[in-house]
């Protein structure tokens, strides 16, 4: 279960996120939706410790991840997608996993870690020795994807994995993400502006506009109301 | 024909030592973004602490691996205590620190052992080899300077390409904050990063000190050279620092060769400006774009 209560961020004067509260049920998928600047990314960033809170906890899984480093909070089981994936243009795509594994496994483990990886995403096996550089924006969210589940996280934040995809490689996309929460052992926070396919494969979903929650109610109840959907969600 | 050859083998001798004092400057660089102005000043300290050693009787081979060991320790110290405060701040600041760096760095220096010119000791014999009937202008320790250098290209080479390790410090240098995301300790990285480049530093300090005078500003020019491979290399790429390195050293052999010595640096010069004007980002830089 992660436990967000009352998370604050401000960069300067400008505050990103007033008190936000809200909870990622164990094994679900929790959408997070919002407009530009309603502090979707800024939530995850502060999650993973990117940026710091300055007031307010994130509750992990007996963790109090404010405070703590990006790296130990890694450790802690928690794996962050960032916007556009950040897959490392310079490596091939067998490094990029493998660099995804490093901190947890060794060399025997972390193959048989990226075997499974690759029957996830069969795509990426054929691109095991090409640069990331050369792969389409498809391949590239499922490499940055799989690199973040190569070390078996038990919390995956997704920043719009969706964004400059083609609806066909989404939909692909929505299918995998909601196959990997079938299982129950991993709680996804999916952040999204593509508010319709992210609500059709979440169990919660929550509204954010301006840094402060509007909605947070089951993923059906917020695709069946008209004016949220109408003033927030854009469709 | 036979200056020809000598001054060949004297040029790929000389490129050498600036293929690691220009690896040095491209380890750094690509981890950091930061041009190390300090890098010849700090070789040029381990290499007075290895004469300090060797003046002990302890022998040559223990000085080498004091040498080392201390690059390997002032690398770290550097960027821990100078280099990592400026680290977020525009990037003239850290430049502007690594060139406050060798001006201490050599004013110490000359407060402890003096601004005299002294003599270094050699590993193996520096008179030049017979070939048949003829000497030529390379000698034993002419190979001994190519050989170590190779060794530390391989093994920076086979760091970067086979090892974890490599791979981590090459994902700290290309994309800081996803590395982090996959758990990579990137600021330790950077620590020993800057730590393998002084090593590469220690290591021409040892191999240029007993051709040149040696006193503390012995690796100034070195270090201008250097700047000249790194860049000609691309500045971060590692093959490229060696292979400018030899071009720069075959370039200012040939200049002091056949023009006169005092040339020499005026030919780097010149190098540099070609290779700015004609392709600034260097011979062999990634194909990204990426801010200088």
């Amino acid at each position: 279960m992660l436990e967000v209560s009352e998370l604050s961020v401000s960069f300067g004067a400008v505050s990103a996120l007033k008190g936000v509260s809200l909870q990622a049920r164990t094994g679900s998928i929790t959408a997070v939706l919002g407009a530009n600047g309603a502090g979707k990314t800024t939530l995850l960033r502060a999650i993973s410790g990117l940026v710091k809170a300055h007031a307010g906890s994130v509750r992990y899984d007996k963790h109090e991840l404010v405070g703590m480093s990006v790296e130990r909070i890694v450790r802690a089981g928690v794996s962050h997608v960032p916007e556009g994936g950040s897959v490392i243009a310079e490596m091939t795509v067998a490094e990029n996993l493998q660099l995804g594994a490093v901190w947890r496994y060794g060399r025997r483990e972390r193959q048989r870690r990226i075997g499974e990886i690759y029957e996830i995403f069969p795509a990426l096996a054929t691109r095991a020795k090409q640069h990331a550089s050369t792969l389409s924006g498809g391949e590239r969210q499922m490499l940055a994807i799989g690199r973040a589940l190569v070390s078996r996280p038990s919390l995956l934040l997704l920043d719009e994995p969706s964004l400059g995809l083609a609806p066909l490689v989404t939909a692909g996309l929505m299918a995998v993400l909601a196959d990997l929460s079938k299982g129950g052992e991993i709680t996804t926070v999916l952040v999204e502006q593509n508010a319709r396919s992210a609500l059709s494969i979440a169990s919660w979903a929550v509204v954010l506009n301006l840094g402060t929650v509007v909605v947070s109610d089951s993923a059906d109840a917020v695709a069946g109301d008209a004016d949220l959907r109408h003033h927030f969600l854009g469709f | 024909m036979r200056l020809f050859w000598n001054i060949t083998l004297g040029g790929v001798a000389e490129g050498m030592i600036f293929a690691s004092v220009a690896l040095g400057l491209v380890l750094i660089f690509r981890a950091t973004n930061v041009i190390n102005f300090a890098q010849g000043a700090m070789a040029m300290l381990t290499t007075f602490i290895a004469f300090s050693v060797f003046g002990k009787g302890v022998g040559y081979w223990p000085a080498f691996v004091v040498a080392l060991a201390c690059g390997l320790f002032l690398g770290g110290l550097v960027q821990l205590v100078l280099i990592r405060p400026v680290q977020n701040k525009p990037p003239l600041n850290a430049v502007i620190v690594t060139f406050g760096l060798l001006i201490l760095l050599e004013g110490l220096a000359g407060a402890v052992w003096g601004n005299s010119n002294r003599g270094f000791p050699a590993a193996f014999s520096q008179s030049g080899l017979v070939i048949g009937h003829t000497a030529i202008a390379f000698s034993h320790f002419d190979i001994f300077i190519v050989v170590a250098v190779l060794v530390l290209v391989v093994l920076v080479a086979a760091l970067f390409r086979f090892t974890t390790l490599g791979l981590r410090m090459r994902a700290a240098a290309f994309a800081p904050e996803a590395a982090r995301l996959l758990g990579v300790k990137v600021s330790w990285l950077l620590t020993l990063g800057w730590s393998f480049a002084a090593v590469a530093g220690a290591l021409a300090g040892l191999l240029v000190a007993p051709t040149s005078v040696f006193s503390p500003t012995f690796m100034d020019l070195i270090l201008v050279y250097a700047f000249t491979a790194a860049v000609i290399g691309g500045l971060d790429s590692p093959v490229g620092a060696v292979i400018g390195g030899l071009v720069t050293g075959l370039a200012l052999a040939y200049v002091g060769g056949y023009l006169g010595g005092a040339l020499e640096p005026i030919g780097a010069l010149v190098m540099l400006i070609v290779v700015l004007m004609i392709r600034p980002e260097g011979l062999f830089a990634r194909p990204t774009a990426r801010r200088v």
